[in-house]
């Protein structure tokens, strides 16, 4: 029997993953690793972070190096791109030509930018970040720049406006719906991320909506619907992402806004898993199907769909986490809590460190932390164990009652 | 540069140099060093580089910041004195030379 040959298509955070998954795994035949980007797989999160800074060489956001690649025995292929799939001769097509066949496919494409679509969004000074190559750009002219506006008041926006104020820029925030980072936090920390960013100095506008960009000699003016035209040296935009599904979705395979997967994160095709920013999951913790675009998710998919590959059983039931740096303040969630109807604060050591637990009736959905990991880490402990309604009882504890309730008893395992 | 023993809790060792500037946790992970998951890369967000520091307190590295020492307080092997998160730290010209020693479990 020829040896088998499993092709993971993006080199991402996702696909390094399935990779080291695979061969810890004991998987022994050709492992070929596709990814259109001309850098090995890299960090993402810094990228709107402190790189922007300028002094980060980027060598330093590689999670391996090329060693590490010849060590797995893993085949790359770097600055090509998967052009199309054909699902029932199990092959890929690249860009330079070559046509290469699988046993099993592994999908981890990940996502792009939303593109803003106005008059005047053309521009060369419109930025976007989601590759090294946009945020060297970014960092390369935010260095010459005296100002931006950031069109979205999403994570990636903040932070790199925070970035920016931190850079002395004049900075202003542009956002569509009446609050910050409304689809991850709760009213009340939009609040919160509001005044912090004013306080910084920092125009942040809500309930705006950008209608045209116009393009000046040096700069762009920001044109709301409603309310005051801002002009500035660079636009960032920050409004979302596409996930990249086509190539699925031309191969026949079962997609909706992402590539659908069960819970073991197969696709409509037996012998083709997908992992990460790319797809639309059966959330069995949950237990909703949705698209989440974090570390955690590119990760815990990436080892359960290394393991569907081989055959195993392994299922992705984990507690969905995240992280946000703006300024000095560290944003840390714990579950998703969209849906909650009633809500505890507790303070930690200071007054800049606290968090909020969400609940529905008495369940306990999520908690967001304000630079307090302590709550953080023990929300992910008891999250983990699924005990609905049994957590209500965590509505009159302290912070160290609730710290020593998650040690006091060990993860049920999945 | 500066040398850095790993230590894994076999006993096996192994020792890389560490550019100046970069942290523990980087250059740990670029040179495959085993049992460091630095899950949220050098964030000070998920406790998953947590390595022990032999003779932590002569080796010259940078005081505990609050936030380590919080996101400490959440390690899944034990928590000793010469606990630290190799994702903080950094490593300077005139660094003395480390050995560290890796935990059993990081999650
Ligand atoms: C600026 C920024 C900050 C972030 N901050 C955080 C944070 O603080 N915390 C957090 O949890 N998450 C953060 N994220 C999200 C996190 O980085 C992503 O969720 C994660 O990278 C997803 O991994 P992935 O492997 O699914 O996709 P990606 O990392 O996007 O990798 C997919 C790769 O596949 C390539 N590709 C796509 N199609 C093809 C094709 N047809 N052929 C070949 N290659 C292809 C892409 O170019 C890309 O290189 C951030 C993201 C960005 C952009
Ligand atoms: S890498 Fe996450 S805390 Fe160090």
């Amino acid at each position: 029997m020829s040896k088998e040959i499993f092709i993971v298509v993006g080199a991402g955070q996702a696909g390094l993953q399935i990779c080291t998954a695979l061969r810890a795994n004991g998987f022994e035949g050709r492992l070929i690793l596709i990814g259109d980007e001309s850098s090995l797989p890299y960090q993402r999160p810094p990228l709107s972070k402190e790189f922007l800074l300028g002094d980060l060489d980027p060598e330093r956001l590689l999670y391996r190096k090329a060693e590490y690649f010849e060590k797995l025995d893993v085949e790359l292929i770097l600055d090509d791109t998967v052009e199309k799939l054909d699902a029932s001769r199990c092959t890929v097509s690249l860009r330079s030509g070559r046509t290469l066949k699988y046993s099993k496919l592994a999908l981890a494409t990940g996502a792009r930018v939303r593109a803003l679509e106005c008059v005047g969004s053309d521009s060369p000074d419109v930025c976007y970040i989601r590759t090294l190559a946009d945020s060297l750009n970014l960092r390369e002219r935010l260095q010459r720049a005296k100002s931006m506006v950031v069109v979205g008041g999403g994570f990636i926006g903040l932070e790199a406006g925070a970035m920016a104020c931190k850079m002395g820029k004049k900075v202003s925030v542009v956002e569509g719906s009446e609050r910050l980072m409304k689809r991850a936090i709760s009213p009340d920390l939009s609040e919160y991320y509001l005044s912090l960013h004013r306080e910084k100095g920092v125009d942040v506008r809500v309930g705006c909506e950008v209608s045209h960009l116009e393009q000046h000699q040096h700069g762009l003016t920001v044109v709301p619907k409603i309310g005051q035209s801002i002009t500035a040296d660079i636009v960032l935009v920050g409004i979302g992402v596409v996930p990249n599904s086509e190539i699925a979705e031309s191969a026949g395979l079962e997609c909706a806004n992402g590539i659908l997967v069960n819970e073991k994160c197969l696709t409509s095709d037996a012998n083709i898993v997908a992992a990460g920013d790319c797809t639309m999951h059966q959330n069995q913790f949950l237990q909703k199907t949705l698209r989440l675009e974090s570390i955690q998710n590119a990760v815990d998919q990436a080892k359960v769909a290394a393991s569907s590959m081989l055959g195993g059983n392994q299922t992705y039931d984990q507690v969905p986490w995240f992280w946000s740096d703006q300024y000095d303040v560290t944003l840390q969630i714990a579950g998703v809590t969209s849906d909650y109807d009633n809500h505890v604060r507790l303070c930690g050591k200071n007054e800049n460190s606290f968090s909020f637990l969400y609940f529905k009736g008495d369940e306990l959905l999520g908690v967001d932390s304000i630079n307090h990991p302590v709550m953080h880490m023990a929300a992910r402990k008891i999250l983990q164990r699924k005990m609905g309604d049994e957590t209500g009882i965590l509505k009159s504890m302290t912070v160290d009652e609730i710290a020593a309730f998650a040690k006091a008893r060990p993860t049920v395992s999945s | 540069m500066t040398k850095v023993t790993f230590r894994q809790p076999d006993g096996v060792e192994s020792t890389i140099e560490v550019p100046d500037g970069w942290s523990l946790m980087e250059a740990a992970m670029q040179n495959d060093i085993n049992g460091l998951l630095a899950e949220c890369g050098g964030g000070c967000a998920c406790a998953t580089c947590h390595v022990y520091v032999e003779e932590l307190e002569l080796s010259g590295l940078d005081e505990i910041s609050d936030m380590e020492a919080d996101m400490l307080e959440c390690v899944s092997s034990e928590r000793r004195p010469e606990s630290r998160l190799s994702c903080q730290l950094r490593m300077s010209e005139g660094s003395k030379d480390l050995v560290v020693l890796i935990p059993e479990s990081q999650i």
